[in-house]
């Protein structure tokens, strides 16, 4: 009896894919509310030393940057450079790049700054002393050794 | 019937969109948690003031600018610093050379020992900021173990995991991070 056949499956069930876009948008949401685009470009090479005993920098707001490192060209030299903002600076320019973070911040914030010192491993402490000296003078003390977390440091 | 259908717009091509979009957000986002280490600088010192804290409070650690470490003047090592940084904070059998220690009241913990030693870290010119930051990562290690000590005894709990802040006081009272940094002097050149 033809009614009690089974059915033959002819060829690929298709998939219902009506949800796919949502999924998909699901997703892009997802990346869009994560992403933060990048501010500035890096013109000094910076790879983080490594630590255990990190701690994460909660309100990325509040935080400045100062990059030291070896230039990406080879025309600036091989020398550490500091770099504030887009461009090359010396020691000097610190206070003033400190008064401008100040500035752009929220009154109520002004005493919560950070400034993250992201420097590449192989720099000389001579120049991270000659930066924190900056920061000193102009009350700038809360400061974060920027480094890349690891379970465990190998010596 | 004069009232035509809306025709249907066609959605097939709507995932196409998203996944265009997508792919772009994809390759932009950047998800570094910027991670490192939380330190508080002093405020400039005026003139030369000396600090008299007693010889037997400081536990001196100075590093070359070849890297190479000396700890209370002798030649060390990194491996063994954490160690020598927790025994010497603790002072367990109330040695004369090893620092003082004061009967505190702190709110929550009751009368608690706290050691009045400091570690002092010098650092010369020369030095590499990877060793650098090994050796605060090496002095933060320690006291944070201390600090774990302390809320284990009286909380039960690892200080990472004591989420009470007033708690959190306490043991941060309990074991200060003691932690000065000398001022700057150039010894080994660049």
């Amino acid at each position: 009896m033809a009614r009690f056949k089974k059915k033959k499956s002819t060829g690929m069930q298709k998939i219902n894919t009506s949800a796919l876009p949502d999924i998909i948008f699901m997703l892009l949401f997802f990346f869009m509310v994560t992403t933060t685009m990048r501010e500035i470009t890096l013109i000094v090479q910076v790879k983080p030393p490594e630590a255990s005993e990190v701690q994460k920098l909660e309100k990325k707001s509040l935080v400045s940057y100062i990059y030291v490192g070896v230039p990406l060209k080879t025309q600036f030299g091989t020398e550490s450079r500091i770099q504030l903002n887009d461009a090359f600076a010396s020691t000097s320019e610190i206070p003033e790049f400190i008064a401008s973070e100040r500035e752009s911040r929220d009154e109520a914030d002004r005493g919560f700054l950070i400034t993250s010192i992201k420097a590449d491993k192989a720099t000389r402490m001579g120049v991270i002393t000659d930066i924190k000296q900056e920061l000193r003078k102009v009350g700038a003390f809360k400061i974060n050794y920027s480094s890349r977390k690891v379970a465990k440091l190998s010596y | 019937m004069a009232s035509k259908e809306v025709p249907e717009i066609n959605a097939g091509s709507m995932a196409d969109i998203a996944f265009l979009l997508l792919i772009f957000f994809l390759v932009t986002t950047t998800m570094d948690v910027d991670t490192g280490i939380t330190r508080k600088l002093p405020p400039p010192v005026e003139d030369d003031t000396k600090f008299d804290i007693n010889d037997r409070n400081i536990f001196k650690v100075l590093v070359s600018s070849s890297d190479r470490l000396m700890v209370e003047g002798e030649r060390s090592d990194i491996s063994t610093l954490r160690d020598d940084v927790k025994a010497f904070m603790t002072n367990p059998t109330n040695r004369e050379d090893l620092p003082e220690k004061e009967l505190k009241f702190i709110e929550n913990l009751g009368e608690i020992e706290v050691s009045k030693g400091v570690v002092s870290l010098k650092n010369d010119r020369g030095t590499s900021y990877e060793m650098y930051i090994k050796i605060q990562n090496e002095l933060t290690a320690a006291f944070a173990e201390l600090r774990d000590e302390v809320s284990l005894q009286f909380y039960g709990v690892k200080f990472k995991n004591l989420l009470n802040e007033d708690y959190r006081k306490a043991v941060k009272k309990a074991v200060p991070m003691a932690i000065s940094e000398a001022e700057p002097e150039n010894i080994g050149g660049n």
